[in-house]
C-alpha cells in the first residue's frame, strides 16, 4: 500500500489548497448540530466521550475516596449534594450502588464505546478504506445524538427516586430482582431507557460501519488488504448488531416486569431471575470484545508504523479477531458460574472461554513479532502501545484464571474480578484509546501535542493505574467482595494504596488535558504524514487535518501485497 | 453538496432531522417514565409521551420523505442502492436477534417450568391456566392469512418488474388488507383469550412475544401502505424500486417470525392442554 499512498499523496498535495477553496464548511450550528460529515461526527463523539469519561472518572474518585479507609465517610455528603436531605444510613448505602452503576454504565456505553467506535471508527474507517464518507451520513448523525440522549436519560435518573434512595442503584448489569421489585421509582426506568436510546444509536452505527466497509472500499482495496483497524471495527460492528438487540429484549422485560405486571424475572409468577443473567451476558460478553477489539486494531496500526514493518501475520491477525468475535458469543455463562449451573455446563463454558486465549495469544505474539527486527521508534503512541500489550496481557492472564469454573467459585464477585476487568478495560481499552489519541491527534486537529508531556502522561498513568488495580488482586484473593462501600480493617492497607494510585492517575489526566491545551494554543502545525516512513495507511496521504470532504476522486490501491 | 466529486457515493448536506428525531425519541422515553410514575410526575405522563411520539413520527416522516425525494433526484446510484440493501438486511438481522431474546424467555419458561411457583406447578402450560388458545382455530387461520399475504406481495413485486402497474396496486392492496385482517384477528384473540397479560410466565411470554410481532406487523403494514401510496403517485420503476423491496423483505421477515411463534408457542407450547 505504500506505493499507492505515495502516488496518491503526490496527487492530493497539488490539490490540497484547491480542496480548501472548494470546501464549503457549514456555519457553526449546521456543522456541529446537523452534521453529515464523518470527521465532524467523529470529533463530536470524541468530545462527548471525554466529557462523559471525566464524569465517570470523577464518580470513581468519590468511590476511591470512600474506600480509602474502613467505615462510611463521604457518602452522606454526596447524597446531600444530589438533593437528599439528611440522608439515612440506607440512603447513603444506596448512593454507593448508584455510584457503581453510573460509573459502569458511563464508562462502557458513554466513554469507551463512543470514543473508540464512534470517535476513531468514524474518523478513520472511511479514510483508511479510501472512502469519501460513511455509507449513511445522516444515520451517522442520529447514532451520535441518540448516544447523547441516552446519557441525558441516565443523568436524569440520578435526581429522581430509585427505591431506597435517589438514583438507579442496580449495578451496570441491572440484575433482577434488584432492578425490578427491589428498586421502586422512576430512576431505574430512566436508566433502562438510557440503554434503549444508546443501544438504538449503536445498532444504527453498526449497520453504517458494516455497509461502509463492505461497499465503499476504494478500487483495489480488497478485504484482505484492509488495515487491521478497519477489520477490528468490522468485527466489532457485527458484535454490536447481533448482541445489542438481545440486551434490548432483556431490559424491555425488566421494564414490563417493573411497570406492567409481567413476571419474566419474578419467581412468584414462575419467572427466572437467572434468565435475566443469561440474556444480559449473551449481550455482555460480546460487549467486552466490542470495547477491546477496536483497541486491538489501533495497536496493530501503531506497532506496525513505529516498527516500520507491515504487521506480522496480517491474515492471522485479522481472522484472530473474527475468531474472538465468533467464540465470544458462546462463552457468556462464565459470568454466572455461581448461579447454580450444572458441572457439565460449567465445564463447557470453562473450555470454550479458554479457547479465546488462543486467538488472543496470536495477537499478542504477532505484535511482538512485528516489533522483532523492526526499526523501532519510541514515539509516544508506540510507548502507549507497548504499555497496552503488557497491561492487556496481565488482564488476559487473570481472565484465563477466572475462566475456570472451579476457581471462580471462590473469586466470583471479589475484587479479583474488579482487578481483572479493569486491567483489560481501563488499562487495556483506555490505554489503546490514549495510544490512538496520540497517534492521530495531530492528524485530526492539524496541531502537534507535546511529545514530552505525552511521555509524562504515560509514565504517571502507568504507575497510577497499576497502583489502583494491581492491589485489587490481593484484596480479591483475601476475599474482599466487590460492590460494598465498607470493609473490615484487614483490607485497609491495599485499599489505601489503591486510593493513592487513583490520585496519581488523576494527575496523569491533568497532564493530558494540559497537553491538549498546549496543542491548540502553542502546538506547531502537523504535516500530512508526520510519522514518516512506516505510516502507510491512507490517512497519511491527506493533509492534517484532512479536507472537509476527502477522496473526491477515489484513490486506487495497487496490488503490491503490503498492508 | 460536495464540489467536483467524481465518485457515485451520496454526500449529504447538513440536516436537522436526526437531531429532531432524537429529541422526539428522548421526549417519548422520558414521557413514558412520567406515565409509568404518576406518583412522582403527576399528570405530566398524560401529555409528554404523546408529544414525544408526535415529534418522533413527524421527524421520521420528514426523514423518509427526504430519502424518497433524493431517489427522484437521482442520488441513489447503483452503489447507493447497494448500501440500502445492506442496510435493510442488517437491520432485519438485528430484529431477528431481538426476537431471539423473547424466544429465549419462552423456552426457558416452557422447557423448565417453575416448580416453586404455585401458579406454574412444574408444568407447561402452567397449572394456574384454565385453558389456552387452540392453535388450529384462529391462529391457524392467521397463519394462512400471513402466508397468503406473502404471496400477494410477491405478486405485486412481479407485476412491478413486468411493468404491470395495476397488478402492483392490486397485489399491494390485497397484502395490506390481509395485514390489517391479521392484526384485527390478533386483537380479537387477545380480547377473548382465556388467560391474562402478565401475572405468570405464560401470559408474559405469550403476550410480549406475539405483541412485539403484532407491532412489527403494523409497522410492516404501514410500510406497505406507503408503497401503495407511492405507486399511485407513479413512483417505482421496473429497474429501481428498493423502497418496495425493503417493505417486501420486512414483510417476509414478519411472516417468518410468525411461523416460529405459531409452531413454538401455539402448537408445541400448548400441546395436550385444554383449549378454550
Amino acid at each position: 500500500m505504500a506505493t499507492i499512498a505515495d502516488e496518491f499523496h503526490a496527487h492530493s498535495d497539488g490539490h490540497v489548497h484547491d480542496h480548501h477553496d472548494h470546501d464549503h464548511k457549514p456555519g457553526f450550528f449546521a456543522r456541529w448540530f446537523m452534521s453529515t460529515n464523518h470527521k465532524d461526527i467523529g470529533t463530536l463523539y470524541l468530545i462527548f466521550a471525554i466529557t462523559a469519561g471525566i464524569i465517570g472518572g470523577a464518580i470513581s474518585g468519590i468511590m476511591r475516596a470512600e474506600l480509602a479507609q474502613p467505615g462510611i465517610q463521604y457518602l452522606g455528603y454526596f447524597a446531600q449534594l444530589l438533593g437528599t436531605k439528611d440522608p439515612s444510613f440506607d440512603q447513603q448505602l444506596h448512593l454507593w450502588n448508584v455510584l457503581i452503576t453510573a460509573h459502569g454504565l458511563i464508562m462502557v456505553f458513554f466513554m469507551v464505546m463512543p470514543a473508540i467506535i464512534g470517535g476513531f471508527g468514524n474518523w478513520f474507517v472511511p479514510i483508511m478504506i479510501g472512502a469519501p464518507d460513511m455509507a449513511f451520513p445522516r444515520m451517522n448523525n442520529i447514532s451520535f445524538w441518540l448516544t447523547v440522549a441516552g446519557f441525558c436519560s441516565l443523568m436524569c435518573s440520578a435526581f429522581v427516586p430509585g427505591g431506597t434512595g435517589q438514583g438507579a442503584g442496580i449495578g451496570w448489569t441491572a440484575y433482577a430482582p434488584l432492578s425490578t421489585s427491589g428498586s421502586q421509582g422512576p430512576a431505574v426506568d430512566f436508566a433502562i431507557f438510557s440503554l434503549h436510546l444508546a443501544g438504538a444509536g449503536s445498532i444504527m452505527g453498526a449497520i453504517n460501519f458494516i455497509t461502509t466497509i463492505f461497499n465503499m472500499r476504494a478500487p483495489g482495496m480488497t478485504l484482505h488488504k484492509m488495515p487491521l483497524f478497519v477489520w477490528s471495527v468490522l468485527v466489532t460492528a457485527f458484535l454490536l448488531l447481533l448482541a445489542l438487540p438481545v440486551l434490548a429484549a432483556a431490559i424491555t422485560m425488566l421494564l414490563t416486569d417493573r411497570n406492567f405486571h409481567t413476571t419474566f424475572f419474578d419467581a412468584a409468577g414462575g419467572g427466572d431471575p437467572v434468565l435475566y443473567q443469561h440474556l444480559f451476558w449473551f449481550f455482555g460478553h460480546p460487549e467486552v470484545y466490542i470495547m477491546i477489539l477496536p483497541g486491538f486494531g489501533i495497536i496493530s496500526q501503531i506497532v506496525s508504523t513505529f516498527s516500520r514493518k507491515p504487521v506480522f501475520g496480517y491474515l492471522g491477525m485479522a481472522y484472530a479477531m473474527v475468531a474472538i468475535g465468533v467464540v465470544g458469543f458462546v462463552v457468556w455463562a462464565h459470568h454466572m458460574y455461581t448461579t447454580g449451573l450444572s458441572e457439565d455446563v460449567k465445564m463447557y463454558f470453562t473450555t470454550a472461554t479458554m479457547v479465546i486465549a488462543v486467538p488472543t495469544g496470536i495477537k499478542i505474539f504477532s505484535w511482538i513479532a512485528t516489533m522483532w527486527g523492526g526499526s523501532i521508534r519510541f514515539a509516544s503512541p508506540m510507548v502507549w502501545a507497548i504499555g497496552f500489550i503488557f497491561l492487556f496481557t496481565v488482564g488476559g492472564v487473570t481472565g484465563v484464571e477466572l475462566a475456570n469454573g472451579g476457581l471462580d467459585d471462590n473469586l466470583q464477585d471479589t475484587y479479583y474480578v474488579v482487578g481483572h476487568f479493569h486491567y483489560v478495560l481501563s488499562l487495556g481499552a483506555v490505554t489503546s484509546l490514549f495510544a490512538g489519541f496520540y497517534y492521530w491527534f495531530p492528524k485530526m486537529s492539524g496541531r502537534w501535542h507535546s511529545e514530552l508531556l505525552s511521555y509524562l502522561h504515560f509514565a504517571v498513568f502507568f504507575v497510577g493505574v497499576n497502583m489502583i488495580f494491581f492491589p485489587m488482586h490481593f484484596l480479591g484473593m483475601q476475599g474482599m467482595p466487590r460492590r460494598y462501600p465498607d470493609f473490615t480493617p484487614a483490607y485497609a492497607y491495599w485499599n489505601h494504596i489503591a486510593t493513592i494510585g487513583y490520585m496519581v492517575m488523576a494527575v496523569s489526566i491533568g497532564i493530558w488535558i494540559v497537553n491538549i491545551i498546549y496543542a491548540f494554543t502553542m502546538g506547531k502545525k502537523a504535516e500530512g504524514n508526520y510519522w514518516g516512513e512506516g505510516a502507510t495507511t491512507l490517512e497519511w496521504t491527506l493533509s492534517s487535518p484532512p479536507p472537509f470532504h476527502q477522496f473526491e476522486t477515489l484513490p486506487v490501491i495497487k496490488d503490491d501485497g503490503h498492508h | 453538496m460536495a464540489s467536483g466529486k467524481t465518485h457515485d457515493y451520496h454526500i449529504l448536506p447538513p440536516d436537522l432531522v436526526p437531531l429532531a428525531t432524537t429529541l422526539g425519541a428522548f421526549t417519548f422515553t422520558t414521557g413514558m417514565v412520567f406515565m409509568m410514575h404518576p406518583e412522582t410526575f403527576g399528570a405530566l405522563g398524560h401529555i409528554v409521551p404523546w408529544a414525544g411520539l408526535a415529534l418522533l413520527l413527524a421527524a421520521m416522516f420528514t426523514w423518509f420523505n427526504k430519502i424518497v425525494n433524493e431517489a427522484h433526484a437521482g442520488d441513489h446510484t447503483p452503489v447507493v442502492q447497494l448500501h440500502q440493501r445492506y442496510g435493510m438486511i442488517l437491520f432485519i438481522a438485528s430484529e431477528v436477534m431481538f426476537f431471539v431474546g423473547w424466544f429465549w424467555a419462552f423456552f426457558d419458561f416452557s422447557l423448565f417450568p417453575s416448580t416453586i411457583s404455585k401458579a406454574i406447578g412444574g408444568q407447561w402450560p402452567p397449572k394456574e391456566l384454565e385453558a389456552v388458545l387452540d392453535a388450529f382455530d384462529l391462529p391457524l387461520l392467521n397463519t394462512m392469512i400471513l402466508l397468503l399475504s406473502g404471496t400477494t406481495v410477491t405478486w405485486a413485486h412481479h407485476s412491478l418488474i413486468h411493468g404491470d402497474r395495476s397488478g402492483l396496486k392490486k397485489g399491494l392492496w390485497l397484502t395490506i388488507v390481509l395485514g390489517i385482517l391479521f392484526s384485527s384477528l390478533q386483537a380479537f384473540e387477545y380480547a377473548h383469550a382465556p388467560f391474562a397479560f402478565g401475572k405468570n410466565t405464560y401470559g408474559s411470554a405469550f403476550y410480549m412475544a406475539t405483541g412485539f410481532h403484532g407491532f412489527h406487523v403494523i409497522v410492516g403494514t404501514i410500510f406497505l401502505a406507503v408503497c401503495l401510496a407511492r405507486s399511485y403517485r407513479g413512483d417505482f420503476t421496473p429497474r429501481q424500486h428498493f423502497g418496495f423491496e425493503a417493505a417486501a423483505w420486512y414483510w417476509h421477515f414478519v411472516d417468518v417470525v410468525w411461523l416460529f411463534l405459531f409452531v413454538c408457542i401455539y402448537i408445541w407450547g400448548n400441546w395436550g392442554f385444554a383449549v378454550d
